[in-house]
């Protein structure tokens, strides 16, 4: 233990005293000591501005600031804003929907707090200034600064239209209050008593034989180590995956690791010896053995077949077959074809893996950040050698997952400890740990040739995909078979052959991100339809509407989509910004060299859930004796809003005002499970399981009354009331007998998508729903610098039926925000960027005005007509503002991110190229 | 480990003659560094050295204390030479770093991309070194002498940076290349002050980061400028040969080849900016 120091300061108006090591991290010895979790911990190296706190007034980072240094100042963290009511400021960022996961939320709202009181009416460009130190992947920061500016009276105010939160209503996000308030409880934020610490052991290497020395001696001269656990403690199947028959990576490898980062054992610690405990002499010895980071080489003469049963390092090869694609290309009159290769892309959300697991009897409890609170349940039993009964998931808070957190992370590892020790166990990732041990987006290598007809219309295209799946498999079937599905965009292509491969490498392993692999398509196809288009001679938006799939067309699956196709009604709803846009810059232009205006546009289409196999969601609800309307919500809420969005669906049809609802969160013991945050699923399936079950519960109800459907039901002291013209009946449910739950009512409806699997070509109904949409980039090029500024973002996106518009914009932001990050700057170089400094996030100040068109083409399964939003959003992004660096510079970028040393390159190609020609 | 945090320097200085510490003045590369690991160096805390915080003048010189902090310069009224310092402390990281980090941890610190070495290269900033057997001055340039690497010895505090008054003529600008808005690490940056006597340029002084090792000044590009008229000065900023003594490399950020380019417009724009701060508008810049 370090030494100890007393230090006194005041935090929050109050006095408070800490006995700690004097370099101790203000942001721990404010969550440790003082336990005000709001603070909270994303990088540790003041790269994210999540622990931004104020001491005596200025912000700075809590994890940069010694303990002893504060001795003596005031302090103040976002538990210190309100004042019996919220701050202004906090109740902004609940109106504008700022705050999404959370996570950044306190960083957001102290920063704020402290430019309103220097400046109580900031313009745009002060409030990002103040800002710019807080990182936030969920939102595209622009409710954010909207938020700020109508708490200090110089923004718009928030559309209110809050009442009855019914379907089509926006009302606040209903979790919203404890993330405003620093109340809110992440993975990292709750410390059992009498806790180990978990540290993991990692391979340094990125493919290595290991052996362990004298573990026993090792942690017998160690202070406080409880134990040090291996494979060999492992009592189950020591392979997880998301895919149960693919299922292949280790909790902890056993005896061969194949990446840099693996887990190879973990070291339980006493909480107070974890800060002086050093693991750079953890006995294992390390044998190197040959490794390849690229799919490229993995696939064609490395040699070693990672997984045995997977020749040639494929784990997947999708492929969609529809007519004679190769015949229609031969045939055509214009053929583009080009190449494009994307990076590693980290997901990046501010809060880095944490939880902690007890033992409940003979039940392991696991509470913990994540996406799909069953699968971790079911995977972590088959880990640990238990019955899934036996594993209950109490999902934290998350703070951003985007496709990450649904694999298991910290599960098993605080899983075996608990159950090894009896104790509770606790792990909370390092940035630097998330980083390397959780799952990427793919990188891609795809090359396509598209041909058309002279009047624009497609006639084929062909589309090859090699996908770098990592180490393990994870999400790289879904990817393999998603790729192929979407490559085509969302454009009626009569022939068309698309395949798409998932191939190991000894790289970080790639999962799910936003999009499965839909993104890096689009890239390729949309960038190819430009040229196109240039080579047509014809507008480029108006070859996008030509080709643009209508109802009673067949997909790239054959599947004919009979209604609800939106893609034509996303782009026409471009249309005047297009020529706007294109006028604007073209005057631009005329008085400008150096810097040259362009603008792009891409489409995109995706299908909602599981591709072709069953994807069920469970919703069941109840009534209490004390007249609590109970909605069993297991729709894990990672801040994309189903918390709320699936109570506003089944308030409206229970037919109650949404106030009346009383959720119970994601349990696995006591809420049904509602499937995986994941594949833009949940408004739709788990939206439409919340509906059945609100109109179960409603004709339950009815039924009891004898009345007619007409009739309109409340909730009044206790009572319920139901309603029928002039009559009125008052049901008394303490008189009433109730279920095992407690329930006198009660209803569990469960829904599945029709779909089907694909045949030997891949066709077929992969899925029952797709959303469709389509973004317009307008930005400028630095042509001697390399640079590109954004200048708007116009985004239309089709989703059937925008259940809350303030949460469906949001996702729409936030979706532009990561799409605009692919595009310029996130490139994830495995054993070199695992940080946030080195690896880059678009900050505040790097995301442009974003302007939202909803438009709603309903959808005939979808709840209320509703389809799914959250994935497509970022889909379009990437490739409309690559296409706009085209347009305003005349250079086509093949590599993301399109970074100024690629964009300069690529001009001084072009430069060269001509001085060649001339 | 031992922690330290005396309130006077004559305190701090008697604790480095007894033995090696690791200095704390802003925390906000120390913490970076140290990543999760347990700190189990010696920690001298210079945080508590009141006399060490503030800009003050001089006759000869304006003076920098060690635990001025970048906002503390941004708050002071300054000559209009220190713009492109200021303008730098408002590039370090964002307000939270601003608030805590000082311009001599920056400099200790010796990255090649540190924001505060090309604007106190420019001004030909010294650096004050204090021990207990007495105090000696070096120029910033011979203080940092390589990557992560000063002519700070163990026993040595830097107490101050301190610029000469005849260095403070001029106007300044600071550019500062860097692939987002905030909280980023510069791909390069040019710092530019210029004198000039009616439309001529009497004195320049040049200065780019992350472009070779450690920071350096542009000699022949200075001399390249001396006498040239303000509307003239767009060939000699082109000239690639006035160039050559930076070295650049490949990193995560950038292109050896990239910076090669884009250091030279860099610069362009910080000598045109600095030309603008010193009174003179430098022709049509913007119609190019």
């Amino acid at each position: 233990m370090s030494p100890r120091i007393d230090i006194a300061f005041e935090a929050n108006g109050r006095p408070a005293s800490a006995s700690v090591a004097p370099h101790a991290r203000l942001s721990l010895v404010l969550r440790d000591n003082l336990g005000l979790f709001g603070t909270k911990v994303g990088c540790d190296a003041g790269d994210c501005g999540a622990c931004t706190v104020l001491v005596d007034g200025e912000p700075v980072c809590a994890c940069l600031m010694p303990a002893a240094s504060v001795a003596g100042t005031k302090v103040t963290t976002v538990e210190g804003l309100a004042n019996g009511t919220l701050h202004p400021l906090q109740d902004a960022f609940l109106r504008h929907g700022a705050a999404q996961c959370g996570i950044c939320t306190p960083g957001m709202l102290v920063s704020a707090a402290a430019l309103l009181e220097r400046n109580a009416t900031p313009d745009e460009a002060e409030v990002m200034d103040a800002l710019g130190g807080v990182l936030c992947r969920c939102t595209g920061y622009r409710k954010i600064v909207e938020a700020v500016m109508d708490a200090g009276g110089t923004g718009m105010t928030a559309r209110a239209s809050n009442t009855p939160g019914h379907v089509g209503d926006a009302p606040p996000r209903l979790d919203g209050a404890p993330k405003v308030l620093g109340t809110d409880r992440f993975g990292a934020d709750e410390v059992p008593e009498n806790c180990l610490t978990v540290l993991v052991v990692r391979s340094p290497h990125w493919r290595a034989s290991f052996r362990f020395g004298d573990l026993r001696g090792w942690a017998g001269t160690r202070p406080g180590v409880a134990g040090v656990f291996t494979a060999a403690d492992i009592a189950g199947r020591n392979a997880f995956g998301v895919i149960p028959p693919f299922a292949d990576q280790p909790a902890l490898a056993d005896g061969e690791a194949l990446f840099k980062g693996e887990a190879v054992a973990l070291v339980a610690v006493e909480a107070e010896a974890a800060e002086t405990l050093s693991l750079d002499d953890f006995p294992v010895e390390w044998t190197p053995l040959p490794h390849t980071l690229s799919s490229s080489e993995a696939a064609n003469g490395f040699g070693h077949d990672l997984h045995p049963s997977r020749p040639g390092n494929v784990l997947l090869e999708g492929f969609v077959r529809k007519g004679d694609a190769q015949d229609a290309i031969d045939a055509a009159e214009i053929v583009v074809s080009g190449r494009l290769d994307t990076a590693y892309v980290e997901h990046a959300y501010i809060e880095p893996e944490a939880g902690y697991a007890f033992m409940d009897g003979d039940t392991l409890v696991i509470r913990a950040c994540t996406q799909s609170p069953f699968m971790d349940r079911d995977d972590t039993a088959t880990v640990l050698g238990l019955p899934p009964e036996k594993v209950r998931i109490l999902p934290a808070a998350t703070g951003g997952g985007f496709g990450s957190k649904l694999d298991l992370s910290v599960q098993p590892l605080v899983g075996l400890v608990a159950l090894r020790t009896g104790r509770p166990a606790r792990l909370v990732y390092t940035r630097s740990e998330s980083m390397a041990s959780t799952t990427k987006r793919h990188p891609a290598s795809m090359r396509a040739e598209i041909a058309a007809g002279r009047d624009g219309r497609i006639a084929g295209m062909i589309f090859e995909g090699d996908f770098n799946t990592g180490a393990y498999a994870s999400w790289g079937p879904t990817v393999a078979s998603r790729v192929p599905i979407h490559a085509s965009g969302p454009y009626h292509v009569p022939h068309y052959l698309a395949k798409g491969r998932a191939i190991h490498t000894n790289g970080p392993v790639s999962g799910a991100f936003r999009g499965f692999g839909v993104p890096q398509a689009a890239l390729m196809q949309e960038t190819l339809y430009d040229e196109l288009a240039d080579r047509l001679g014809m507008d480029r938006l108006e070859l996008r509407l030509v080709n643009a799939l209508r109802d009673g067309q067949a997909t790239s699956t054959g599947h004919v989509l009979e209604s609800g196709v939106g893609i034509a009604a996303c782009l026409e709803a471009l249309k005047p910004h297009w020529q706007r846009a294109l006028a604007e810059a073209a005057e631009f232009n005329v008085i400008n060299a150096k810097i040259r205006r362009g603008v792009g546009v891409a489409s995109c289409w995706y299908g909602c859930g599981n591709t072709g196999i069953p994807n069920p969601s469970t919703i069941k609800a109840g009534v209490s004796r004390d007249g609590r309307v109970m909605l069993h919500q297991g729709a894990v809420d990672i801040g994309q809003g189903s918390n709320t969005v699936i109570a506003q669906m089944f308030a409206e049809a229970l037919g109650v005002p949404l106030p009346a609802l009383t959720l119970v969160d994601a349990d696995t013991a006591v809420t049904p499970d509602a499937g995986k945050t994941s594949g833009s699923r949940q408004t739709y399936i788990s939206g439409k399981a919340a509906e059945k079950s609100g109109r179960a519960l409603r004709e339950a109800i009815l039924r009891h009354a004898n009345v007619s459907d007409a009739a309109a039901i409340s909730v009044e002291d206790g009572a319920l009331v139901v309603a029928e013209g002039e009559a009125r009946r008052r049901i008394a449910l303490d008189a009433l007998p109730a279920d095992a739950d407690g329930y006198v009512f009660a209803s569990s409806e469960s829904y599945d998508p029709p779909t089907a699997p694909l045949d030997e070509n891949g066709q077929g109904r992969p899925y029952a729903v797709y959303g469709w949409g389509a973004q317009m980039a307008e930005l400028e090029v630095d042509l001697t610098l390399g640079t590109v500024r954004m200048v708007k973002i116009t985004a239309a996106h089709d989703l059937g039926r925008a259940i809350n518009p303030v949460l469906a914009e949001g996702q729409v932001q936030g979706g532009i925000a990561q799409g605009l990050g692919m595009a310029l700057m996130e490139e994830y170089v495995p054993g070199r960027t695992e940080n946030l400094h080195d690896y880059l996030i678009p900050t505040i100040g790097d995301v442009p005005p974003i302007e939202t068109i909803l438009v709603e083409v309903p959808d005939a399964e979808g709840p209320y007509g509703a389809k799914g939003l959250g994935e497509h959003v970022l889909i379009p992004t990437a490739p409309a503002i690559l296409n706009a660096i085209r347009h305003a510079s005349g250079v086509a970028i093949d590599r993301t991110p399109a970074t100024p040393t690629r964009i300069l390159e690529a001009l001084a190609g072009k430069a060269s190229t001509r001085t060649d020609a001339a | 480990m031992r922690y330290a945090r005396p309130d006077t320097l004559d305190k701090a200085l008697a604790l480095l003659a007894d033995g090696p510490w690791r200095v704390l003045a802003g925390g906000t590369d120390f913490y970076p560094a140290q990543g999760a690991r347990p700190i189990l160096d010696d920690v001298l805390d210079i945080g508590a050295i009141a006399s060490l915080r503030g800009i003050t003048s001089t006759p000869d010189h304006i003076v920098i204390g060690a635990r001025t902090s970048w906002t503390d310069v941004v708050r002071t009224d300054l000559p209009p030479a220190f713009d492109m310092l200021r303008q730098a402390a408002r590039e370090v990281g964002a307000i939270q770093i601003q608030n805590a980090g000082t311009v001599a941890g920056n400099l200790c610190n010796a990255s090649p991309a540190a924001d505060g070495v090309p604007p106190l290269l420019a001004m030909d900033a010294e650096i004050e070194l204090s021990s207990a057997s007495g105090i000696r001055h070096l120029p910033l340039a011979d203080f940092i002498v390589g990557n992560r690497r000063t002519a700070r010895r163990p026993n040595e505090l830097l107490t101050a940076i301190r610029v000469p008054r005849r260095s403070t003529l001029g106007g300044s600008r600071f550019v500062k290349l860097g692939s987002r808005r905030y909280l980023v690490i510069s791909v390069a940056m040019a710092a530019a002050r210029i004198v000039l006597n009616g439309d001529h340029i009497t004195h320049a002084a040049v200065a780019v980061g992350a472009c070779s090792e450690v920071a350096m000044r542009l000699d022949a590009l200075e001399t390249a400028l001396r006498g040239v008229a303000v509307g003239e000065m767009d060939p000699v900023l082109a000239d690639p040969s006035l160039y050559d003594c930076l070295s650049p490399i490949d990193d995560v950020r950038g292109s050896a080849a990239y910076r090669r380019r884009a250091v030279v417009e860099i610069v362009s724009r910080a000598a045109h900016g600095a030309v603008e701060a010193a009174g003179m508008k430098a022709g049509a810049e913007e119609a190019a």
